[in-house]
């Protein structure tokens, strides 16, 4: 069980790239970032960085703000 | 002073440095808080600004329209914040996130001490912005109106300085004018005023206090109108610079007289 964005998932030992493309973002994507356990995921590591059990996914993008 | 409309300044006027960066635009447009996007870019294109601000958030698989793209048509430069971070280390994290999401290594820098006020937490903004400008970033940060606080971000190396006129959201105007200018007096950074404007005057006041430029989202975006007061806001940010550089005149209790006395008529009537 891994986290993303708050949800649990079944998917330990996918990486962030396979999980961006659960959540309908292509790696190509602007304006996204990634967090796991709190450290940024570079998006050069986004093909080989794999989510491993318990870990906490943040998947972020623009969002109007202040 | 000759003004163009048509001009985005008083052409008077000169433009401003921020880390390097040339502005011409003396108004910066926080994105929130605007109900669609149209107006949101209709905005932009009244205050002619030339820097938005915008967050990061968890992705939403159902939004409805790409934000990066409607700023990409706008043709404006991006500042992503740090709002929703209560710890130096959150924000720091967030400031990488945001580098790493658009490319930028700006920052507006936001470390609130609570929910209910919003306001900055000052120890945790400091500690940030020095992990921040170690990085390489340029931390704009958003801080009270103290001067001493404003004075230790310079120090630690900040590009600029955002001192609130009143807290986020309040609409409460600059509530010390008098530390605002105790802030400007002292800064050789610009000061930009961010937070509180509820209306077009309180913008012309911030930069006749002789800010650099005002940061305004709220009172834009939660406008009964928010383009007339795009249009507005932009005007007033004009107008308080135009008078800022005329120089206002002293206060002084009592009245001083206009018109002559000299020359006056004498009309009393003849004594019988």
């Amino acid at each position: 069980m891994i986290f993303v964005n708050g949800e649990p998932r079944e998917r330990a030992g996918a990486t962030v790239a396979e999980l961006l493309a659960d959540l309908g973002i292509e790696a190509s994507a602007r304006g996204v970032a990634v967090a796991v356990d709190g450290e940024v995921v570079p998006r050069a590591e986004w093909g080989e960085r794999r989510v491993n059990e318990g870990e906490r996914v943040e998947a972020l993008s623009a969002m109007q703000g202040g | 002073m000759a003004m163009d409309t048509e001009q985005q300044i008083p052409v008077t006027d000169t433009p401003f440095e921020i880390g390097g960066r040339t502005l011409r635009s003396r108004l910066i447009l926080g994105t929130g808080g605007f109900k669609r996007l149209e107006t949101l870019a209709e905005a932009i294109r009244a205050t002619r600004a030339e820097l938005v601000t915008i967050a990061l958030r968890r992705i939403d698989p159902q939004a409805r329209g790409s934000l990066t793209d409607v700023l990409d048509e706008c043709g404006v430069e991006l500042l992503p914040n740090t709002a929703g971070c209560f710890t130096a280390r959150d924000a720091v994290v967030t400031a990488k996130l945001a580098r790493e999401a658009f490319g930028t290594d700006w920052v507006k820098l936001e470390v609130i001490g609570d929910d209910r006020t919003l306001l900055p937490d000052a120890p945790e903004l400091l500690l940030a912005a020095e992990e921040l400008v170690a990085d390489g970033f340029t931390v704009l940060p958003y801080t009270n109106d103290d001067p001493i606080l404003a004075r230790r971000l310079e120090d630690v190396g900040c590009a600029a300085v955002m001192p609130l006129g009143s807290p986020i959201g309040s609409g409460m105007g600059i509530r010390n004018p008098y530390n605002i200018s105790l802030i400007v007096e002292r800064a050789n950074v610009p000061v930009i005023l961010d937070a509180g404007v509820g209306t077009a005057s309180d913008a012309a006041l911030a930069m006749e206090l002789g800010c650099d430029a005002v940061l305004c989202a709220s009172a834009i975006a939660r406008a009964h109108e928010p383009v007339a007061m795009a249009h507005a806001i932009r005007a007033a940010v004009e107008a308080g610079r135009l008078a800022r550089g005329a120089g206002r005149i002293p206060r002084r209790l009592h009245a001083q007289a206009s018109t002559p006395d000299e020359g006056l008529a004498d009309l009393t009537p003849p004594v019988e």
